[in-house]
């Protein structure tokens, strides 16, 4: 046997360990899962997604899509258990009111999972909760800034979400942490741009004009990817080149903000992995094996994309989930 | 003659048009400059133009119907489904205008549905237009399947960040669409009779005016209305947002009206002076972002900004002051 054939083969196994280690075969179990909607693209990806792993573990998943209202997952839920499934994905609506029902499927003993949010009920009601650090997305994206930049000088504008939601406030503080190190790296003006693009736009084209047209912004913090596409939109229009002459970091990692990347008019993105059922399946197939109990909190990987990390291929495999 | 063209600039709507700015001036010195680039004039002042050009187009269509006492909610929605069809078409590989017209013509149809709810069918206004307020933007939604559509087309790039003789295209359409809009209610009777049906339908029937015909007129219009705006937002971002195009902008359409001094008893209203009120509120937001005030501050200025413009065109200031109000009257 030559030594090509061997690290071919060897190549070969390795692939089918790790696949083995990732994605145990699950065939036969029924599992449910109450979505919340499709409120957003990531939803749609986070259900298309999630879908991809049942089938690659030979799980039998039965889908069901509450529409935003509670009390359509309540009843999906009970659904589930009347029809006796193996184990049910909740991704909550809301964080109250999930007692009685968690209970119910604690009585049928089907392990619930929650996927992306947590709940106020009593932690043995479920078998454990995967979610992304939020602060830890504003982190990432910080530290990014601060190891581009090096000692020069930089004013950051941040373009904020929703005024109060969750998601801006952690990504705000995660990314202020980040900063708070380096000095020569400061937010001079931070406003809301309502996580979609025209408000990004708008809001960008006023920090421009506030900024000496531009040349006094270093970087564009933006709390999603939506709202730093609009802002590049608004950065070219002043006739300044986004990604170089204004750098952009931002959150998500939804297919547009590929395109940008590799088009050099992005630098950086976070992940929020809409693939929070992978691991639920895991740590679910651990706990049918040897009743292993995972951890209560899940933390998904807050992983950093540049132009290194092969934009346009990322876009590739993005562009079809549903984002 | 110098007199009425000063007594007209001195209307309550062009002096808190004019406070804004200068409240804007004080807090960015540089609010006023306005520089030549790209063949495009930019500036902040270019970009009150600009952004409140949809508030302004949908104000004029808003001022017609609420001159009849009616309201129409549906507006910001029917922006989200043009919005949609055009973007759908242009990707589905159509020619630009075919999409722009499809656009226009849905819009007018959703117009004129409300229309037939409030004129035929006799539901009260408000709540026939909430009707297509929600399911307007579930079309929407289920035109772009839940996505974000983009497109690259130049025609309708154009209309959401072209330029015309250096000025914003939407700001241009809405100025063409306000002066042929004015033109259409006050070089006819047609705003004498829009305003008769706002004060007594009834009696407005009797009198002789086909007050279904102009319920389905304004109800049209302003379909037709939001539907350029919803356009023009699309060209803006290059993308169809089916949960995000006009969100809320139905309340800023009427707010517009309404500071533009349009009652909304009916009876009374003024194209021009809901355009004026749409840049006051585009200027309030503007300002507000030039100024660098925390964003928790957005909405406390804006209404306490709002509540002032109010007060100074209210009753009770009109005594104090015996400025001449310009109701905006029917052309004599």
């Amino acid at each position: 046997m030559n030594i090509i054939a061997k690290l071919a083969l060897a190549a070969g196994l390795t692939t089918a360990l790790s696949a083995g280690a990732l994605a145990q075969d699950l065939s036969g179990k029924v599992i449910g899962f109450s979505q919340i909607g499709s409120e957003s693209g990531w939803r749609a990806a986070e259900t298309a997604v999630t879908r991809q792993e049942a089938e690659e573990r030979g799980v039998d998943l039965k889908f069901a899509d509450a529409q935003q209202k509670q009390e359509n997952q309540i009843k999906a839920i009970r659904g589930f258990i009347a029809q006796g499934v193996d184990a049910i994905l909740v991704a909550p609506v809301v964080a109250t009111g999930w007692d009685d029902v968690l209970a119910e499927a604690k009585e049928a003993e089907i392990p619930v999972v929650l996927l992306d949010r947590g709940v106020d009920a009593p932690e043995d009601l479920y078998l454990t909760s995967v979610a992304s650090d939020q602060v830890e997305e504003g982190r990432v994206a910080g530290q990014w800034l601060v190891d581009e930049v090096g000692s020069e000088d930089c004013n950051v504008v941040e373009l904020q979400g929703t005024v109060g939601s969750t998601p801006a406030i952690n990504r705000k503080q995660g990314f202020e942490e980040a900063i708070a190190s380096a000095s020569n790296i400061t937010i001079s003006q931070s406003q809301t741009g309502d996580f979609t693009r025209a408000k990004g736009k708008e809001v960008m084209e006023a920090f421009l004009k506030s900024s000496n047209n531009g040349a006094d912004i270093c970087a564009v913090y933006a709390h999603n990817d939506d709202m730093a596409v609009g802002a590049i939109q608004a950065i070219k229009d002043a006739g300044l080149k986004p990604g170089s002459d204004i750098k952009v970091v931002s959150i998500d990692a939804v297919p547009d903000i590929f395109s940008a990347i590799a088009a050099g008019e992005a630098n950086a993105t976070v992940e929020l992995t809409p693939n929070m059922a992978g691991p639920a399946f895991d740590a679910l197939a651990a706990y049918w094996a040897d009743g292993t109990e995972p951890e209560k909190f899940i933390i998904t990987e807050s992983k950093l994309y540049t132009a290194e990390d092969d934009p346009q291929g990322e876009y590739e495999r993005r562009k079809d989930l549903g984002y | 003659m110098m007199r009425r063209a000063l007594s007209r600039l001195a209307n309550p709507q062009l002096l808190a048009l004019a406070g804004v700015l200068l409240i804007n001036w004080i807090l960015f010195p540089n609010f006023f400059r306005i520089t030549w680039q790209d063949g495009r004039l930019f500036g902040s002042l270019i970009d009150v133009l600009n952004r409140g050009a949809p508030v302004a187009i949908l104000a004029i269509g808003m001022a017609g119907v609420i001159a009849t006492k009616g309201v129409d909610l549906s507006v910001g929605a029917i922006m989200a489904v043009a919005g949609a069809v055009a973007a759908t078409l242009v990707v589905a590989g159509y020619p630009a205008p075919v999409a722009v017209l499809a656009a226009l013509a849905v819009g007018l149809l959703c117009g004129l549905w409300n229309g037939f709810l409030v004129a035929v069918l006799d539901i009260q206004p408000i709540i026939a237009t909430l009707v297509l307020m929600v399911a307007g933007r579930g079309i929407a939604q289920l035109i772009t399947e839940g996505f974000i559509i983009t497109f690259n087309d130049p025609v309708l790039v154009f209309i959401g960040t072209g330029s015309f003789l250096g000025f914003p295209m939407a700001a241009v359409i809405a100025l063409v669409l306000m002066v042929l809009v004015t033109l259409l209610v006050r070089r006819t009777a047609i705003g004498l009779f829009i305003e008769a049906v706002g004060v007594n339908r009834a009696a407005a029937s009797l009198a002789g005016i086909r007050s279904r015909m102009l319920l389905f007129l304004v109800y049209g219009l302003s379909g037709l209305c939001a539907a350029v705006a919803g356009i023009i937002v699309a060209g803006d971002i290059r993308g169809a947002d089916a949960n995000n195009a006009g969100l809320w902008l139905e309340l800023d359409a009427i707010l517009a009206v309404v500071i533009g001094g349009t009652s909304l008893l009916g009876g009374r209203f003024s194209v021009p002076l809901a355009v004026v009120g749409a840049l006051i509120i585009q200027a309030m937001n503007t300002g507000i972002l030039v100024s660098g005030f925390p964003p928790e501050f957005n909405l406390i200025v804006k209404a306490a900004l709002i509540l002032l413009v109010l007060i100074i065109q209210s009753p009770l200031a009109t005594r104090i002051v015996p400025v001449r109000v310009a109701a905006p009257e029917a052309r004599k």
